[in-house]
Formats: structure tokens, sequence, C-alpha cells
């Protein structure tokens, strides 16, 4: 049994999730692979956006920005940029990572900072009742869509692949000891790192449910070569059967942090020199 | 016989790519190393090639500081600048140009023909034309041969002996031609020089922003290009690398501010800056910031709008932007620069403001006052201590700690033991979410109070003359300071006195007595007298006349001269 007490709320913390929600699995995983890790919770900071999902960093003790709707990922660069010896992961739900921050999501990966993008991925907008998400799954009813969604679904395995992510997986929600596994690698791995975990909604999403995710998914074996970039889209387009675990990985990446700053000291600890600055405000005589 | 003792407006226009800009910097640089005090705005087309685009520059005795709409001599590099500018030009205006280049109808052409393009082709090559340009203006002004020499060995050193020799004789060959020129057109030229100016800075409005935004210990800036906001990312781009300054890019104006504020909450000083159009996509962050009490700092360089408007001219109407900028009611404190001294000043301001309420922080600039150039003593430039206003945090630590004044004591993540959380929802003292309407409204009214430190530590507003005895007070912010300043010295009017407000919004009390019982007239580049609303609603001030121009262009000295009289009657 992993010890996670030191990440634990007090008793009694009322939590907004409903029972049985794949949130909680979750919230598990990440407990337990911060505990394996030996991460301390006053060196480690959640950033979240807005959503069930993004309420994560109320369940646990931990540092934690929780921002805006679709926009965890902004801070959590420049947390990591600005101090480096953070454990920094952003952690969101699929609307909020892969539909209102999109953009930040394409080109988060694209900086490589070091920090771990956990995507609650229920294929659903939860927090605001059920409406469809980029990744719901065409034909999908819903509030909005009576008849079902029109379009086909955002692939966000492939899409980090192809745009040059340096460690792609999936998990699943219903299997916490494989999923711990994953996390904790995601966060060892020195780079961007992004862990789409297979979440059921249990109140809105009655397609996508625990016996779905077991159904139509299965874990990638030994034999597999997680750093081939071609055989990883291959797997990632593969739609009807998920692959779960490291898709991709690619090692010895330079991070961002270390490509727009010197060193890993806290930015706060620094001080300007006056007389350097006295000196280049005259040569603007 | 044309004599110039006071001082002197010379504008050179052509269409972009011409070199203007470089004409430009060289002559400016070399009067202030004379000892003249001078002054340098400029106006040009979005586009990065034709088009027709001026530069003006003004020496004078009195320390000019401002746009005037007179053109003593224009130095026209192509045709079209004199239709542009054909509303400036009088009896008075002497046009120099190539005539063939200038005019199609050779008969008549007003313009004194001055071949800088043939000088430098019998240098061999048309790059000298610049370097013609300057030895010609100089000459008629009978200024700075000498100096010119030095600035050419200084600035094209790197290029080679050749080169060197090249530019100092096409700057020789252009003085000698410029002075013969002034002789036959009876030029003389003769005002008071300054040993000190010689020492002094020359900067832009957006130079003096980005040393200012030094000295505040700005280690982080992230940003989405924007005319006119991008000189300032340009600036710490260029120059911040010596001072630690992270320089980022973002993919766009939200993930911009979003960086920003993460950077704030983990201890760094960190600023964007944009315009109008870009700040839009900010504004949901800035209540956030606001929520959060994460503290930031917003540079927004002002340009017409609505949308994409004029991208590359000038206006003041984005202060009820700024000022309303975010859902919910949350405060915020506004500067606006008028000049290179205030810009320098309010960027540490700026910064030690937010850091110390932990709320959001506006520079209002715009166009005409990032782009113009101006000379100022070095030692006006107060560079103050960083205080950071963070504590080290013990395991008991609540982000949002009640205090009377508002303002909890500000944790950062991996300083001290503690743990740090900000939530956009609304929270209790721990960072928490909740619902609870009593801890909503204690929470609230916390946030809020802070506007109380806001407006005692607000700035005092500016005098310009003798405002005790004055009946009517003119009222200026932002750029328009050295307009009102130079208006006010040439009405000489007793009964008028200038009031300039550098903070916009608080506003110092100390504005309201000054004011209070006068002819308030505020002159502002917006339709709508935004500032004058300010005024009303800030100071109760129930009568408020404006002085207001919205095409685009800077208030010239003489509209604002007739306008002040017109409304004095
Ligand atoms: C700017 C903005 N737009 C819309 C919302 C409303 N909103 C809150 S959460 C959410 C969707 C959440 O979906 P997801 O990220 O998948 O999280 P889940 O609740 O499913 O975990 C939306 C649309 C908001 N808070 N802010
Ligand atoms: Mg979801």
């Amino acid at each position: 049994m992993i010890d996670t007490h030191r990440y634990d709320m007090p008793n009694g913390t009322d939590i907004a999730w409903c029972p049985a929600c794949g949130n909680y699995p979750i919230l598990t995983i990440v407990k337990q692979a911060f505990a394996e890790l030996g991460i301390s919770p006053d060196r480690a900071v959640m950033c979240s956006g807005i959503g069930q999902a993004a309420k994560m960093p109320q369940y646990l003790r931990i540092n934690y920005f929780n921002g805006l709707h679709g926009r965890a990922l902004p801070p959590a660069v420049a947390i990591k940029v600005a101090n480096p010896e953070l454990t920094v992961i952003a952690e969101s739900g699929d609307g909020d990572t892969y539909g209102e921050g999109g953009n930040h999501f394409l080109h988060t990966i694209r900086r490589n900072p070091d920090i771990t993008n956990i995507v609650h991925d229920n294929m659903i907008y939860g927090l605001t009742k059920g409406q469809a998400s980029p990744t719901s799954s065409k034909g999908m009813k819903n509030p909005i869509q009576p008849n079902g969604v029109v379009v086909e679904p955002f692939n966000p395995i492939a899409l980090a692949i192809a745009n040059g992510a340096t460690f792609v997986a999936r998990a699943n929600a219903g299997d916490i000891k494989e999923s711990k596994e994953i996390v904790k690698s995601a966060i060892l791995h020195k780079g961007y790192a992004l862990v789409d975990i297979l979440q059921p909604c249990v109140i809105f999403n009655k397609i996508n449910t625990y016996q779905w995710f077991k159904e139509h998914t299965y874990y990638l074996d030994e034999n597999y070569r997680s750093h081939d970039r071609m055989e990883a889209l291959r797997i990632a387009f593969d739609l009807d059967r998920l692959a779960l675990g490291i898709i991709y990985q690619q090692a010895g990446a330079p991070t961002y942090e270390t490509l727009v700053r010197e060193g890993n000291d806290p930015l706060h600890t620094r001080h300007f020199e006056v007389e350097k600055l006295r000196k280049l405000i005259t040569s603007f005589r | 016989m044309r004599r110039f003792t006071e001082g002197v407006s010379i504008v050179l226009g052509g269409s972009a790519g011409q070199g203007i800009q470089t004409v430009e910097g060289m002559l400016v640089s070399v009067l202030k190393r004379e000892g003249y005090r001078v002054f340098a705005c400029k106006e040009y087309m979005s586009r990065i090639r034709g088009g027709s685009n001026s530069t003006e520059i003004r020496i004078g005795n009195d320390a000019p500081s401002a746009y005037v709409k007179r053109i003593d001599f224009l130095f026209a590099l192509d045709g079209d600048i004199l239709k542009h500018l054909e509303s400036r030009l009088d009896d008075d205006t002497i046009v120099l140009g190539e005539r063939e280049r200038v005019c199609h109808d050779a008969k008549r052409c007003p313009v004194i023909d001055v071949p800088f393009g043939r000088f430098a082709t019998e240098l061999g090559n048309p790059i000298y034309t610049s370097t013609v340009a300057v030895g010609i203006v100089l000459g008629l002004l009978g200024i700075g041969k000498e100096v010119l020499g030095e600035y050419i060995r200084e600035h094209f050193s790197r290029k080679g002996e050749d080169i060197v020799a090249k530019n100092i004789e096409a700057a020789g060959k252009g003085y000698d031609f410029g002075k013969h020129m002034a002789y036959d057109e009876g030029v003389e030229v003769s005002f008071g020089r300054d040993e000190s100016v010689k020492e002094a800075l020359l900067l832009s409005g957006d130079q003096a922003l980005g040393l200012g935004a030094l000295a505040a210990g700005c280690d982080y800036i992230s940003s989405y290009p924007m005319s006119p906001g991008t000189g300032l990312l340009a600036f710490l781009a260029q120059y911040g690398k010596d001072f630690g300054v992270v320089v980022d890019q973002a993919e766009d104006e939200i993930a911009a501010i979003n960086h920003a504020l993460g950077a704030w909450y983990a201890g760094a000083r960190a600023i964007v800056t944009t315009s109008g159009g870009g700040f839009d996509l900010m504004t949901e962050a800035v209540s956030l910031a606001g929520m959060i009490e994460t503290p930031i700092v917003v540079h927004i360089g002002q340009r017409p709008g609505p949308s994409t408007g004029l991208p590359t001219r000038t206006e003041q109407a984005d202060l009820n932007l700024a000022l309303y900028a975010g859902h919910g009611e949350f405060p915020r404190a506004i500067f606006a620069p008028g000049t290179g001294q205030e810009a320098f000043m309010l960027m540490q301001q700026a910064f030690d403001i937010a850091d110390r309420y932990q709320v959001p922080v506006f520079i209002l600039s715009d166009q005409y006052f990032l782009d113009s150039l101006t000379s100022l003593s070095e030692n006006s430039l107060e560079i103050r201590p960083v205080e950071r206003h963070i504590v080290e945090t013990e395991p008991e630590y609540k982000r949002y700690a009640l205090t009377e004044s508002g303002i909890s004591p500000r944790g950062i993540p991996g300083y001290g033991t503690g743990l740090v959380g900000v939530d956009s929802d609304e929270h209790d003292e721990t960072a928490h979410i909740t619902e609870d309407a009593a801890v909503r409204v204690t929470m609230h009214e916390k946030r809020l109070r802070k506007i109380i430190g806001l407006r005692t530590d607000a700035i005092k507003p500016s005098v310009f003359g003798d405002i005790s005895r004055a009946e009517t007070v003119v009222v200026s912010w932002g750029s328009n300071r050295g307009v009102l300043e130079e208006s006010l010295r040439i009405l000489g009017h007793e009964d008028v006195a200038g009031l300039h407000f550098s903070q916009v919004y608080p506003l110092a009390k100390q504005g309201l007595k000054l004011l209070s019982g006068k002819h308030v007239i505020v002159l502002e580049n917006n339709a709508g007298g935004q500032f004058a609303q300010v005024l009303k609603s800030e100071y109760g001030l129930s009568a408020v006349d404006t002085i207001l121009q919205y095409d685009g262009s800077p208030f010239a000295i003489e509209d604002v001269v007739t306008n002040i009289k017109d409304m004095l009657i």
C-alpha cells in the first residue's frame, strides 16, 4: 500500500465530483505517482483550467494555480521558466485542453517545457452538463446536437506526435496500477509529456463507460518501440482499439526553460546590477 | 531673407524604404551633440514599401516637446509627399528635393533642386544618399560638420575605412551644397545652444519605457506583436539579456498574459505589451488577476480603433478599455506617461504598485508618444531600489489572509514550507473554492478595499503656470503633456494654467483642490472625452469642457493654442 497521506486534504473536505466519477481514480493515480517519486507538495505546482477535471488541485495538498478555462498550459510554462526547480503539472479536461485551449496545446508542445500535461478525457463537457467536447464520438447525442455530433473527433495523440511532442501516452482511469506507472514516467520525462487519461463520465457520457473503455483498449507490449515516430503515428490513428501506455517518447530534446534562460535559480532571487543599467542608459546619449 | 532665431521645423518626407529613419537618426544625434534642443516625431502608413511617410524634427530654444503643423523646411524625397502634406505647406515653406523626382511639371515646380542622389551616385553608390541628405540639412543650418564626421566614424567604422571615408565625403558634399543654398536663399539660422544638452540622452518613448522596465527589475516579458506595442518587446529582446530578462513571443495575447500571470505567481516580475486589439483578448485574464490577486503590468500602446482601425496612427481612446477591462469588480491603477522621464519613473511605479497591491496595473501610451524622440538629462532618471513584496511561507500559510488594507502577504511556490494556491473561483482565505455567501462578501470587500491605499499612493498631477490665480485650467493626460506645456507658454495668458495627469486612475485627491471652482478644459485624443468622464466620476466635477481630436494624428501646438483661445472668450 502506497502511503499518500501527505497529499491528502483533511477529512470532510467537500468534493464536487459525482459519486463513481472517473476523476476519483485519477486523483489516486496522481497522488500515488507523487508518493512513489517522493515529490514534496511544497515543491510542486499544479495548474488547471476550469471544468470538473480542473478542480483536481482543490482536492490534494499541493501549490496550485487554478486559472481560466482553457488556460492551464500558459501559466504552467511560465512557472517552470520562472523556477525550474519546481515540478509542474498542468491538469485539465478534454474540453479545456483541446477545445478552449487548443492553441496553447499546439504551441506548448512545440516549446517542450519540462512539464506534465494530464488530460482527463471523458469525451464530454462535464461541468456544463453534457455538451459535446472535441473528443466526443461522432453521432453522440447531446443537448446541443440532439441528433448527434456531426463532426469527427479530435485525435490528441496523433496531433501531439505529429506536432513534435517528446512524450505521448494514453492511460485508462479504470486501471490505477498501470496508469500510475505511466504518470510516473511522464513526470520523470525531461520535456513536455502528455498523458491523455480515458475517463468515464457516469452522468453525461452513456457511451464511453468503464466497460466501454475496457473493451476498446489494449496495452502496448514490451516489444513496442516507443521511439519510432511513424509506428507511433500508426498506433495513434487506430481508433477502433485504443492503445494504452507510452505511445511515443523521445529523449534528449532541449527543454524550453533551458533555451530562454540561464541556470536553474528562481528568478525572484536575482538582482540586476544597477551599474550595468547606468551604463546602458548612458549609451543612449 | 529668412531668419530663424526661436526654432525651426524640418520635415523629411518620402515613401517607406527610402531611408527617412536613417536620416532622422543621424540628424537628431548630431544636433543633440552640438547642444541643440531637439524633438522628433513621425507619421507613417501601414505598409513596408511605398506610401507617404514623414518625420518632423524640431530644434528650438525652449525645449521643443510636441508636434507642430508648420513646416519651415520640407525635404521631399518624392512627389507624392507634397500632396500628402499639402495642408501643412504655405508660402513660407521652403521645399527641397530632386526636381525631376518631385515634380511632374517642371515649369511650375516650387522645389529648390537638391541633387542628393546625384552626389551619391558620383561617390559610386546610392546608399550614400542618406548621408548626403544629412550633410545638406546641417549645411543649410550651418551646424555640426565636425560632429557629423565623428558620428560617421563611430557608426560606420565596423564597415571598414573605405566606407567611413566615402560617407565623410558624402557628408562634406552635402554640407557644402547646403551652405551655398542657405546663402542663395538668404536663410539664416541662429538659436541657443545648451551645453548640458550635449551630455543629455536622446530617447524615444519606447526606449524610455524599456529602460524603465529594466530599472523596475522586470525579468519576464511575454507578448504577441502588435503595433505600436511591439517596440517594448523588441527593446527588451535587444537589451534584456544582460539583465536576465526572459523574452517570450507567445502564440497569442491570451497566452501572453496567462504566461505573465504564471511568472508573477512563481515570483518573477512580468509585463505584457500590446495594443487595444490585442488587449481585448487579454481582458479575461485581467479579471483573473483581479480575482487571484496576482500582480500584472500591462502596457497598451494605443492606436485608433475600433478594430484594426489605423494601425500606425495615434489615439487615446483606450482609457475606458483599461478602466473597465475584465468582468466583475476589482481595483486597478492606470498610468500614462507624457515624457521620457515619466515613462522611466512610471514603469518602476507600475511594477511596485502591482506587486505591493497585487492588482493589475496599466501603462497607457500611444503611437505618437512611443515614436517620438526627445533629449532629457540623465540625472532625471532615478533608479529606485526594487522591492519584492513576497514572503517566505510557513506551514500554516494562507494566501488570502484577511487584513485591514485588503493586501494579503503574498507567498510564492517553493519559497518556504507552506503551500500557495490561487483560484479563479471565489475562495476562502486558504484559496479553497466556496459558495458561502458570507465568505464571498468578506473576500470581495477585502479585494475592493485595496482601492483606498491605491488612491492614497496616487501620483499628483503636474501644474503648469499659476494655477491658484488662473480661472481656466487646461488638463492633459499621457502623451499630451508636451503640447499642453508648449501651447500654454505660447499663449502666455495669466488666466490659464495647465494640469497634467500621469496617473489617470485612481486620481490623487490633490487634483480636486486644484480644479474646483475652475473652468476645466480637457485635451484628449478621442471623441468621447474619456478622461473628462473620469474627472467627473472621480472628483464629482459637474461641467468639464473638452478639446478633442480623433483623426489619427497628434494635436498640433497651433491648433491647441487656437482652441484654447476660442474657449476663453
Ligand atoms: C471562457 C469560458 N467559457 C466557458 C466556460 C464554461 N465552461 C466551464 S467548464 C466547461 C467545459 C469543461 O469541459 P472539460 O474541460 O472537458 O471538463 P470536464 O467538466 O468534462 O471535466 C465550460 C464550457 C468558462 N468557464 N469559461
Ligand atoms: Mg471533459
